[in-house]
This record gives C-alpha cells, sequence and structure tokens, in this order.
C-alpha cells in the first residue's frame, strides 16, 4: 500500500537549514500570516499545503524577501538562514536571493535566448570570470534541469519558444545558476500538463541532493511524491508540519485529517 | 435538494414576442452597423477632399517658369580678381536695354520685370564659380518673376481687362515674344525645396524651415525623451504612493491638455525675457516644445513599463537582481516599443505646432538658412503661416506645397513609429 511507502521516506539528514520562529505577516490591516514556527532541513524537500489564501505562498516568500517588493507587506519574527537573520539590516536582499532561488507558478522565462536565461544568474553577480566559465555553468544548470539534451542544440533560441514544461526546467535551470542553498518554488507544475508535471517532480527530487528545496503546492498526490516533510497552512495558521508520511497517514490535527480527505479546502 | 427545474415555467422559444424582440435586436445591430460605416465613409470622404483640394493646389508649385538669357559679361565691368562685387544690377540692366534698343526708360523696368529679382544673383554666382566667363557671353535659365509665372500657368487671365492685371500688354506681347523664341521653359521648382525663403514666390523654399524644423525636433527630443523615460520610471517604478504622487499625476494629466499657446507664453516670458536665449531660435522652441511633448512622453512610458508583465519582474528579482538591473535589463527594452511609440508621436505633435512658436518669434522673414540651433530660424509649420499670410499670388500654390512636406514628413514619422514598434516588439 501506498501508505507504507510513504512511512519509509524519511529526511536525509536533519541538519536545519532556516529557522522561522514567531512569524507575522500583515498585508495592510490583514493579518495573512499568523506566528509560524518552522524548521525546514538542508538537503530534504518540504511541501507547504493548504487551501487558497491560508499564506503557505506568502510564507514561501518570506523566506527570500520577495515580500519587500509588495508594498503593504509587513513582516515581523525572525527567519535565520544559516543561523543568519535574513532580515537583518546588514542583510542585502539582493544577495539573499542568489543564496535563495526561486521558481514560480506561470514559467516566467526572459524574452531572451535560452543561454541567457541562464548565464543572466551568474553574470549579474560576477560568479565567473571568463565566457568558458559561464559555458561551463550554463550547461551544469541545464544538465540539473534535465534540459540539456533537449536545447543544447539550440542555446540562442529565444526561451519563451519553448513548450511549457521546458519553460519551467529552464526557469529552474536559471535559478541553479546562482548556486543556491534553498530553492523556493511556487506551485511549479500547476501550469504544466501531467507528463511535465512528472518531469519535473522528478527532477525536484534530484535537486535535493544538491539543496534543500521547499515547494508549495495544491496537489496533496504532489507533496506526497515528491516530500519528505509536510507544513499544513490553514487561515494564516501552521497547523501541522512533520514527517510527510505521518502528515499524511495519521495526522495529529483534526483540520490536518479534514484536509487531507478533502473535508475542507 | 429540490429540483429547481420543475418549478421552473417552460419558456416559449417560438413565441411571436420572443421573435418579435430577436428582429429588434438584429435590427439595432444593423443600425449600428450602417453608422460606424457612414462615420468612417464620412472620415475618409472629408480626408479626400481635404488632400485633393491641398495637392491640387500645390501642384501650382510643382512646376517654375524659366526664361533662358544670354547675357554679355563685359570685361571692363567686371574684375576677373573679385567678380562678386561688380555691378551685377547694371550688367543686367544694360542687357536688357540691349534687348530692346528702341524702348524708354519706363517701358525697360517693365520690360525687366520680366526677370526675376534673383536674376541678377544667379549670374554673378554662375560667373563667380567660372571667372573664364567674363568677357564671354554666359547663358543661362533664370526664373521669370511671379506674375509671368502666373501668366504661363493660366492664373492670370489674358482676357481680364489690362488694369486688373498685374501684367500689362506690353509684357505680355514681349513674354511671348520670348516664348515664340522657345525660350521660356517649365523645369520642376527644385528651388521650393532648396532655397531659403524670400519675399519673391520664384524664389521661396523650405529649406530654412526644414532645417530650423530639424533643429527644433532635435533639440525637442533630446531633452524631452530623457527626461520624460527618467520622470517616467522614478514614478512607476520608485515613487511611494501618497496624496504628493497623486497630485503629480494628476498634474501631469492635465498638461498633457494644456493649449500650446499658453507655452508659447511660458516660454516667452522664461527663456526669452528671463534667460535671453535668442528670439527665434530652434533651441528655444525645442525647449518649448519639450514642455509640451513631456507629459505626452511621460504618460506613454509609464503606459509602457506598467505594460510588462510582472511576471518578468519577479523572475529578475527571484535571482537577486537589484531594482536597477529589473529595470535597466529586463522592463525598459520590454517597454521599449511603447515608449517609442509614444515618442514619436510626440514628436509628431510637435513637427505641426505652430501657436508657441509665433509667441518666441519664430515667424520672423528669415532668407538665411540656419547653421546652428541658436540662429534664428522659422520652421515649416510657422514658414507656411508666413506664406498664407502673403499677398503674392505664387505664394497660394506654395503654401500648399509646404503643407504637403510637413504631411509627407508626418508620414514618415508615423511609418517610422510603426517600423520601430514591429522591430523592437517582443512576445512573452
Amino acid at each position: 500500500m501506498e501508505d507504507l511507502r510513504l512511512m519509509e521516506r524519511v529526511a536525509d539528514t536533519t541538519r536545519t537549514k532556516i529557522t522561522a520562529r514567531g512569524v507575522q505577516v500583515y498585508y495592510g490591516e490583514k493579518h495573512a500570516l499568523k506566528d509560524v514556527d518552522v524548521d525546514i532541513l538542508d538537503k530534504t524537500v518540504t511541501a507547504f499545503i493548504g487551501p487558497s489564501g491560508c499564506g503557505k505562498s506568502t510564507f514561501l516568500r518570506c523566506l527570500n524577501r520577495m515580500n519587500d517588493t509588495v508594498a503593504s507587506a509587513r513582516v515581523s519574527g525572525t527567519i535565520l538562514l544559516d543561523g543568519e537573520d535574513i532580515y537583518d539590516r546588514g542583510v542585502d536582499p539582493v544577495q539573499l536571493r542568489a543564496r535563495v532561488g526561486m521558481v514560480f507558478q506561470k514559467p516566467n522565462p526572459f524574452p531572451k535566448s535560452i543561454y541567457e536565461n541562464v548565464a543572466y544568474g551568474p553574470r549579474i553577480h560576477g560568479l565567473t570570470r571568463s565566457k568558458a566559465e559561464l559555458d561551463a555553468i550554463v550547461e551544469a544548470s541545464l544538465r540539473k534541469a534535465a534540459l540539456w539534451n533537449e536545447v543544447k542544440d539550440r542555446l540562442a533560441d529565444t526561451g519563451t519558444g519553448l513548450s511549457g514544461g521546458q519553460q519551467q526546467r529552464l526557469c529552474i535551470a536559471r535559478a541553479v545558476a546562482t548556486h543556491p542553498e534553498v530553492l523556493l518554488m511556487d506551485e511549479p507544475c500547476s501550469a504544466l500538463d501531467p507528463i511535465a508535471t512528472a518531469q519535473v517532480e522528478e527532477l525536484i527530487d534530484e535537486l535535493r541532493a544538491h539543496f534543500s528545496v521547499v515547494i508549495v503546492t495544491h496537489s496533496m498526490q504532489q507533496a506526497a511524491r515528491v516530500s519528505q516533510r509536510t507544513a499544513f497552512f490553514h487561515l494564516g495558521n501552521l497547523v501541522e508540519y512533520g514527517e510527510t508520511g505521518q502528515v499524511f497517514t495519521n495526522p495529529k490535527d483534526p483540520r490536518t485529517e479534514s484536509y487531507i480527505t478533502g473535508r475542507i479546502g | 435538494m429540490t429540483d429547481i427545474s420543475a418549478q421552473a415555467p417552460q419558456f416559449d422559444w417560438k413565441s411571436s414576442g420572443f421573435t418579435a424582440r430577436l428582429q429588434a435586436r438584429r435590427r439595432s445591430e444593423l443600425w449600428l452597423r450602417g453608422l460606424g460605416l457612414g462615420a468612417i465613409g464620412l472620415a475618409l470622404l472629408m480626408l479626400a477632399i481635404m488632400l485633393t483640394s491641398i495637392v491640387g493646389s500645390a501642384l501650382g508649385a510643382l512646376r517654375q517658369t524659366h526664361v533662358t538669357i544670354s547675357v554679355p559679361i563685359p570685361a571692363d565691368q567686371v574684375d576677373p580678381a573679385d567678380p562678386f562685387s561688380a555691378n551685377w544690377r547694371r550688367i543686367m540692366q544694360n542687357y536688357v536695354a540691349s534687348l530692346y534698343p528702341e524702348a524708354s526708360a519706363a517701358e525697360l523696368r517693365e520690360l525687366g520685370g520680366i526677370l526675376s529679382k534673383g536674376a541678377q544673383f544667379m549670374v554673378r554666382e554662375a560667373v563667380v564659380e567660372d571667372p573664364s566667363l567674363i568677357g564671354q557671353t554666359l547663358t543661362i535659365s533664370v526664373p521669370v518673376s511671379d506674375p509671368f509665372d502666373q501668366l504661363a500657368k493660366g492664373f492670370i487671365k489674358r482676357e481680364t481687362p489690362e488694369n486688373e492685371r498685374r501684367v500689362n500688354d506690353a509684357q505680355i506681347a514681349a513674354f511671348d515674344v520670348l516664348d515664340k523664341a522657345g525660350l521660356i521653359s517649365q523645369p520642376i521648382n527644385w528651388g521650393l525645396l532648396t532655397n531659403g525663403d524670400s519675399r519673391f514666390p520664384e524664389l521661396a523654399g523650405l529649406r530654412g524651415a526644414a532645417v530650423g524644423t530639424f533643429y527644433l525636433l532635435l533639440t525637442c527630443f533630446v531633452l524631452s525623451f530623457p527626461v520624460g523615460i527618467a520622470a517616467a520610471i522614478y514614478l512607476e517604478e520608485f515613487a511611494p504612493k501618497n496624496r504628493l504622487s497623486d497630485f503629480i499625476e494628476v498634474n501631469i494629466n492635465n498638461l498633457a491638455a494644456v493649449p500650446s499657446v499658453v507655452f508659447g507664453l511660458l516660454a516667452l516670458a522664461v527663456f526669452l525675457n528671463w534667460f535671453g536665449l535668442p528670439r527665434g531660435a530652434p533651441i528655444v522652441g525645442g525647449l518649448t516644445l519639450a514642455l509640451m511633448s513631456l507629459p505626452t512622453i511621460i504618460i506613454a512610458t509609464r503606459a509602457a513599463l506598467k505594460a510588462v508583465p510582472p511576471s518578468i519582474r519577479e523572475a529578475a528579482l527571484g535571482i537577486g537582481a537589484s531594482h536597477q538591473q529589473v529595470i535597466f535589463h529586463h522592463v525598459l527594452p520590454l517597454a521599449m516599443p511603447g515608449i517609442l511609440t509614444g515618442t514619436i508621436l510626440a514628436m509628431a505633435q510637435a513637427i505641426g505646432e505652430t501657436a508657441p512658436l509665433l509667441l518666441i518669434g519664430m515667424n520672423a522673414f528669415i532668407t538665411s538658412i540656419p547653421t546652428s540651433p541658436l540662429e534664428s530660424a522659422t520652421t515649416l509649420p510657422t514658414q507656411i503661416f508666413i506664406w498664407a499670410d502673403s499677398p503674392e499670388r505664387g505664394f497660394v500654390s506654395r503654401t500648399s506645397a509646404g503643407i504637403v512636406v510637413l504631411l509627407v514628413a508626418l508620414v514618415a514619422m508615423n511609418g517610422l513609429a510603426i517600423y520601430l514598434r514591429r522591430k523592437f516588439e517582443r512576445r512573452w
């Protein structure tokens, strides 16, 4: 039975990458996220699930300070990346976002060539000294995103000309190119067909070897398939957080059980 | 749950009431289509009438009547070392007198009037260029003066009583003799494009005005394009949304609707009287029109920046691009087609602007071609204004010709706008 298989899924490491304590987010008057405490492990896939508007994307966007771009958003509490407060005055969000990459819901490649899409991050951060180094990063990133074989002969073609699934993998390659320590994925498969979804999910499992992956998803099956840890959000609260197998088969909170069994959401 | 379909009354789709309503809807749609079609037809008709009347009138300026003369260049009156300062007026008078030995002084003046006043300068220029002509006879084609040009083109009728027309019978007789001798020709009037302005229609041209317009647009573009983009980027990307930015936005929108003559008064007070910039100079005109174009460019640029999908900004921010990098690497290039279109439309508006230029003295009578934006000049619209105001018959067709040149410039700019938009347009 699938449940048994889930139970075997345990995180490979217990080292904590991100520690969040007492995180509150307000959008103007609206209290969007209430007192969230989470430890996200290194080299682990962590899934955030919950009904629409529950705050899971909001919390994800706190982790690389993308909420800074929303004028009305206010974040309090502490979020530590490797023990360092990312909301500290001394932390530049620009550098933080290179370390904490992000993949968005809708594939959003730049309207430039495939090569330029991947090379953009390393280039603006000055990660390479020569064209050869940059070429190597582009190839490695595209390989990590399982896209190299499909596009190696047409790196000069525009990235927007690829299929939806390829575009999303290109976006993953683009995020991977800056050697992030954490990769945030905001419903990365919601705009993809089942085959492309399967490819991306497989990819997520491979990426886990390199860094910590946090994925927001509406699909509980997807959370169960790809993640080792699952957090369930409801109405701005973190209701339950634990091993994916435990959360799906033996939820401690009745709300989690209701959601997983389809009674709320 | 109750079954709502059981309670709903059965609607009769074939009832006469429904059929009538259906027909009424169809009729009103036909009416709407007919009205739209009629409106477009009316607009096209007006355009056709305008173009026909302007082009028809401008055709009169397409050709200029010339007369071929063979002027002896007397060696005793022209210094080979300095042919420029010889008395060319006297030489021409002597030449005309030699053609009509029996004529009185008054008659000679009338007969000499067949030639354009510019003829002596053309002869002078030819000799200055080629001094070996001194002592020889120079054969040259020069424009006839405007009344004879109009006579040749049939705008002055021979049937009109002699005292009601600009040319008398003796002059017509002399002109006909020249015509019979095959000395009268009507070549294409290139002078209209290559000459500066003149009091004499046969010599007047648009080059000074065209160069003035070029300098004016250059100044206007150089000022309003970067300033407009910078202002739009600040307002769109950085400005906090508060009362002050709302106030600025409302004012920019209002500024775009301010009558242009107001900008002219402002320029007169500030640029000319306060800053002491040269009157009638294209740089002042450019400054004035830049003030006028700025709101248009800012509004177009903001709209173009707003139209860039937020996903592109997020993508760039997500990799760790700074706000400035997001703007310059992604947003601005994607907004460029819209910005360029808006700018060129603003320039097209500026090229036809007349009222503010009248107030800063760009409607002066200037015959020289400006060599810098600091020299007084006219522009195409003000030149058209000056010509439209002139009494000479020849300026009627030249006014229309000026309008045609302006329209061609406008169409070219709009064409450029379309080309640039197509070229830079990218899909995402």
